[in-house]
């Protein structure tokens, strides 16, 4: 058996208001690296959370514009430099021939940015992760609604963190381990 | 809910923001029409006025079909409210239908035109023994079919306007939903065959009055492009107009919610994109096949000036406000997206400025009848169009789907 340390407390609440609620004192309290969990998306969650805007936008134009570089700079390339060859009496690079393929590059790339961006920043695939182990975590993907807080925020103290969950309504705060 | 029922808005345009609009949309037609004719007279006389005359006819062809197309937006916009039954934009609908009901006004103000038909149109006086291209549209492209044309189509869009408004202001004294929900189901039914009509009246109306004007060229494309730059018109107009009634108090931003007025611009940012890439194919394809008869209208773009006009069309009605509305908080944001608004239907008006006066003039010529004709045209369609917002309600008060559209803030 490896060494075990913490990684945070899991609170159970009993419906999305009070996780709402909750995770707005919270944020106010100062706390950062705490995360809410629950069986289908509850609005105005982000706002509680003070989650601010997603950075996945600005993958989305860095794929965009490097698709258009690339679209651009290939056809340009290959027709007009590398290997120039009349086609259709079309000149070795004009950009109205160009915009079409430019244009799909630029769309492909945006795609991939938005996707795989969203994938890096949210840490997929992750088959593994600490909340696992607790069994009654499992009710997530069914009627449970969870909040924790993790080891790692500045403000996290073991004793005072709890209280804190159990006076916003928390139920069977659980201390969660880690390998 | 019954949330409708209780709509305690009476969503009336208060009388001094009426009497202020009206004022000034007089002044206009009085000063624009009065200048427009006094042009349009003056070159009877011949000799170096003569131009005018000819120009006062292409100038008019510009205002009245920027007009004709706002109008013709606000039925595409309550026919398609009606066919896909949509709630977010119940807030809208009488926007809409106050737009398409100035249908019969743009009909008076081609009757204009009649007078110099020929001056505008050259195919008037070709001989088709002469001219084989001609020859083979001359059995659709004559004077006497398009005129049966031109009031078939005037008649079935003023018919469709009248028809949407009446049920939608009947609708205002429903009793119940269920009497309410009534008029809906009416008009839904009409819905898919409105829409069939129109885009098919709208397409050969473009070729008529557009196309035409070059009796040689064709693009079996021209029809969704003018399509697309009349929707991107009337999102730009919706903003505009939605901009308005909240700021006079006429309708609470309660009902004509930030979150409406945000789709709003979304679909103007999606009709923009639209009509880029219709556009460019249009261009596109023609580039591309190099065929003379089919090239010549972009050749003749090409030059003398006009090629300046192109390249602000691409960059004004594309990258610009590609760049400035694709940010959410620029189309949450009440002035930034009123100020794109106004700027696109300016840049609606140079497309069809790029399309109509370089028939007229090889060289890129601005003339002060195409203001002042912009401007008559335009009060004239102001004074309709306050004409119907001060009748009735400004919102469909008594649509059970009123509260989907007032209700949500789609962010």
């Amino acid at each position: 058996m490896t060494s075990q340390k913490n990684w945070g407390v899991l609170a159970e609440f009993a419906n999305p208001a009070e996780l709402l609620h909750a995770a707005q004192e919270l944020h106010k309290l100062g706390y950062r690296k705490f995360e809410t969990w629950s069986p289908f998306p509850i609005h105005g969650m982000d706002d509680a959370m003070g989650l601010t805007g997603s950075k996945v936008p600005w993958l989305t134009l860095g794929g965009g514009l490097t698709g258009l570089t690339i679209g651009l700079l290939l056809q340009w390339w290959t027709g007009a430099v590398d290997y120039p060859l009349v086609i259709g009496g079309k000149p070795y690079f004009a950009w109205q021939f160009a915009t079409p393929v430019t244009f799909e590059l630029s769309i492909l790339l945006s795609a991939f940015g938005t996707v795989f961006g969203m994938f890096a920043l949210n840490g997929l695939p992750r088959p593994y992760h600490p909340l696992d182990r607790v069994a009654r975590f499992r009710r997530v993907t069914d009627d449970g609604f969870f909040l924790s807080v993790e080891v790692a925020d500045p403000l996290f103290d073991m004793e005072r963190t709890h209280n804190q969950l159990a006076e916003l309504g928390g139920a069977h705060i659980t201390v969660v381990e880690d390998k | 809910m019954g949330h409708a029922n209780t709509f305690n808005e009476d969503a009336k345009l208060p009388e001094a923001a009426a009497k202020r609009a009206q004022t000034i949309a007089l002044a206009c037609a009085v000063v624009g029409l009065g200048a427009s004719f006094g042009g349009g007279l003056l070159g009877l006389f011949g000799g170096d006025a003569k131009e005018l005359h000819h120009q006062f006819y292409f100038s008019w062809l510009t205002a009245f079909f920027f007009f004709t197309t706002l109008s013709l937006g606000g039925l595409f916009f309550t026919i398609l409210h009606h066919l896909v039954r949509a709630s977010w934009s119940t807030g809208l609908r009488r926007i809409a239908e106050n737009l398409a009901m100035n249908i019969p006004l743009m009909a008076a103000c081609a009757l204009v035109l009649s007078m110099g038909f020929g001056d505008v149109y050259h195919w008037t006086h070709i001989d088709p023994a002469k001219d084989p291209i001609f020859a083979v549209k001359e059995p659709y492209l004559n004077v006497g079919f398009f005129t049966i044309r031109a009031v078939v189509f005037f008649a079935l869009w003023a018919v469709l306007a009248f028809f949407f408004r009446k049920n939608s202001v009947a609708q205002d004294g429903a009793q119940s939903a269920e009497s309410a929900s009534a008029f809906n189901f009416k008009m839904r039914r009409l819905a898919p065959l409105s829409m069939l009509a129109f885009a098919l009246s709208l397409t050969f109306f473009s070729f008529d009055w557009l196309m035409s004007l070059d009796p040689h060229w064709f693009s079996t494309m021209f029809g969704v492009y003018v399509f697309a730059g009349t929707v991107v018109a009337l999102f730009a107009t919706l903003i505009l107009s939605v901009l308005w009634l909240t700021r006079n108090n006429a309708v609470s931003t309660d009902t004509l919610t930030i979150g409406v007025f945000h789709d709003a611009g979304k679909l103007m940012f999606g009709f923009t994109v639209f009509w880029t890439y219709i556009t460019f194919s249009q261009y596109y394809l023609i580039w591309y096949a190099n065929i003379p008869e089919e090239t010549g209208w972009f050749m003749h773009r090409a030059q003398g000036g006009w090629e300046h006009v192109g390249l602000l069309i691409a960059v004004g009605h594309f990258i610009l406000p590609f760049w400035t509305i694709m940010s959410r908080h620029v189309k949450r944001n009440r002035f930034m997206l009123g100020l794109v608004a106004g700027w696109m239907l300016f840049m609606h008006f140079v497309d069809l400025y790029f399309v109509i006066m370089p028939t007229h003039h090889h060289h890129l010529h601005l003339h002060w009848l195409d203001l002042t004709t912009f401007v008559g045209v335009g009060g004239v369609f102001l004074m309709g169009f306050l004409f119907w917002c001060k009748r009735d309600a400004l919102v469909a008060r008594k649509d059970p789907q009123l509260t989907a559209s007032t209700g949500y803030d789609n962010v």
